[in-house]
């Protein structure tokens, strides 16, 4: 058998030349031979030459191995949940072939199949990094104040006035609270 | 449409006045940033996108840096405009292939741009000249705040703030250094550079070109992970790295100064001598010569003054912006002449190369 090593420019891989392997895609003789080590994890995949072509693993401008294997479907591991998010539609399929998630509310659908995904492609798995404060802080009170809201009118309609003016109170405290903390900050 | 943005005069990466420096030729960073109400661009309807590209664009154009800046909606671009952005490193390949309600906002200097509906919402990147990741950090960190005042951003405490690909997700900063290796690359060490920056999470590619060879030994490193470290700790770790990259590409020259003395005057002398007489040069060898002959700034054989005109024609020798100064329409052989016109011209004005520099070194 015949190797020959050559470092793809544009990517952080090594490609060795061999002939005796199959595309992991379409099963045609594998010309291109892919290593990258991740996380002191080596990764392996063989591509013949027009699925090394379509995968863009030939192009300079943007290539990593995870991206790879993330975007593609190398075949769906047996018995994996079939995950479909109520938001967006997105399902385990959908997700495997493309390696992108549909949403926001994905990442709660997708956990289970996420975290081994994540665990291979970062550094860990919980974010350690810039927190949002004001757009989250935001949310809650913009949340706590359509519950408050909601549970007023229930009240109203189901003719609960003491509960009622309990939640207007609430509601009246959150408001000035809330004007109060932004004429400090 | 572009106009403009070719004709500025203060673009950060074709008309820098500041100094550059050798090995280094500009840094950027990017965030990934999602509305946390819309499904990712890939999966929102036609109307969801445009929706998107309203608030965006609305809170956006009301920002300081993006005064006098310029906004662009990329299907009224064409495909040679496009092309030129992104030569210019303004927008990715994948905006250009964008479905409908796909935009770019470019900030008067060419620092900064974002894109609108890519593979997120929103792209933000900003760039310089230099190395310098902290002060880029401050001011792309001040932004992403003052967009997060009016926007509501898709964000977990678990896993940050969300993008469509895993790949970007928690900090969604992708921070990465331009550097001008000819040193490892002659020295034949780049691959093993590369594999060992590898194992610390960090991806080196070429810049430009083709195919499986770095042009111009221009290549970028960047980081591969985004979640699981702070902003801080990814940037230390690609300083770092950077830094022992630097140490290596300098003494491969050195060292390649020691033995091959002779070889190198005569590579660059020769390339300085192409650029000042071909008629016909394509981008792959345009690209090569210019490195020698940024090589030849930092060994002082041609006057720290020119570096700028080096780095600035590594951009406009690509085939977009030949084609652009060319008007419409011309064959790709027609480049090659065009190409060669151009950098005729500009060597024309520099000085002779002074190699007595190299001769007293070591
Ligand atoms: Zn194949
Ligand atoms: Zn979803």
């Amino acid at each position: 058998m015949r190797f020959s090593f050559a470092v793809l420019a544009g990517a952080d891989i090594i490609i060795i030349m061999a002939e005796n392997l199959n595309c992991s895609y379409c099963n045609k003789p594998a010309t291109v031979h892919l290593t990258q080590i991740v996380n002191n994890k080596i990764i392996k995949v063989d591509l013949c030459e027009s699925c090394a072509q379509s995968k863009g693993v030939t192009d300079s401008e943007g290539y990593s191995l995870t991206d790879l294997l993330s975007k593609t479907n190398l075949g769906p591991e047996k018995g994996e949940p079939q995950i479909t998010c109520p938001d967006c539609g997105l399902s385990t399929a959908d997700f495997r072939r493309t390696g992108r998630l549909g949403c926001a509310a994905c990442y709660q659908s997708f956990v289970p199949l996420l975290k081994p995904v994540l665990e291979d492609m970062h550094a860990g798995i919980i974010h350690k990094g810039k927190i949002p404060d004001v757009a989250l802080s935001r949310q809650t009170s913009m949340a706590k104040l359509q519950s408050l809201e909601s549970a007023l009118l229930r009240a109203i309609s189901e003719e609960a006035y003491e509960d009622a003016a309990k939640f207007r109170d609430e509601i009246q405290a959150y408001k000035e609270d809330a004007v109060s903390e932004a004429v400090q900050s | 449409m572009i106009e403009s943005l070719l004709k500025a005069d203060n673009a950060e990466l074709t008309q820098s006045t500041k100094k550059g420096a050798p090995v280094v030729l500009s840094t950027r960073l990017r965030l990934a940033r999602n509305l946390v109400d819309v499904p990712f661009p890939e999966r929102a309807s036609n109307s969801q996108r445009s929706d998107v590209m309203t608030r965006c664009a609305d809170q956006i154009a009301e920002l300081t840096q993006m005064k006098h800046g310029a906004f662009f909606d990329i299907a009224e671009l064409s495909d040679l405009e496009k092309q030129v952005l992104v030569e210019r490193h303004l927008i990715s390949r994948e905006l250009c292939e964008s479905k409908s309600g796909s935009g770019v906002f470019i900030n008067k200097d060419q620092t900064c741009s974002i894109m609108i509906n890519e593979e997120d919402h929103l792209r933000i990147q900003f760039l310089k000249t230099g190395f310098s990741l902290r002060s880029i950090w401050k001011q792309i960190d001040r932004f992403d705040s003052s967009l997060e005042n009016d926007l509501d951003l898709a964000f977990s405490s678990e896993f940050g703030y969300l993008t469509a690909c895993p790949t970007n997700l928690g900090t969604g900063l992708r921070a990465s250094v331009m550097l001008h290796l000819p040193g490892l690359v002659i020295s034949e060490h780049m691959d093993k550079v590369i594999r060992a920056v590898n194992q610390l999470g960090i991806t080196v590619r070429g810049l430009f070109g083709e195919g499986s060879d770095a042009t111009g030994h221009v290549f970028q490193i960047s980081n591969q992970q985004t979640l699981g470290e702070s902003e801080g700790e990814i940037m230390a770790r690609l300083g770092s790295v950077f830094k022992t990259i630097i140490d290596h590409e300098i003494n491969a020259r050195f060292k390649y100064i020691e033995e091959n003395r002779a070889r190198l005057l005569d590579q660059i002398g020769r390339a300085f001598g192409t650029l000042q007489n071909a008629h016909v040069i394509n981008s792959n060898e345009a690209m090569n010569l210019l490195s020698l002959m940024r090589l030849a700034v930092d060994l002082e054989m041609l006057p720290e003054v020119n570096r700028s005109d080096v780095d600035r024609l590594f951009i406009e020798c690509q085939p977009g912006h030949i084609q652009y100064a060319a008007g419409v329409g011309i064959e790709p052989d027609a480049r090659d002449l065009c190409r060669a016109d151009i950098l005729r011209e500009e060597f024309s004005r520099l000085p002779a190369l002074d190699f007595d520099k190299v001769n007293k070194l070591g």
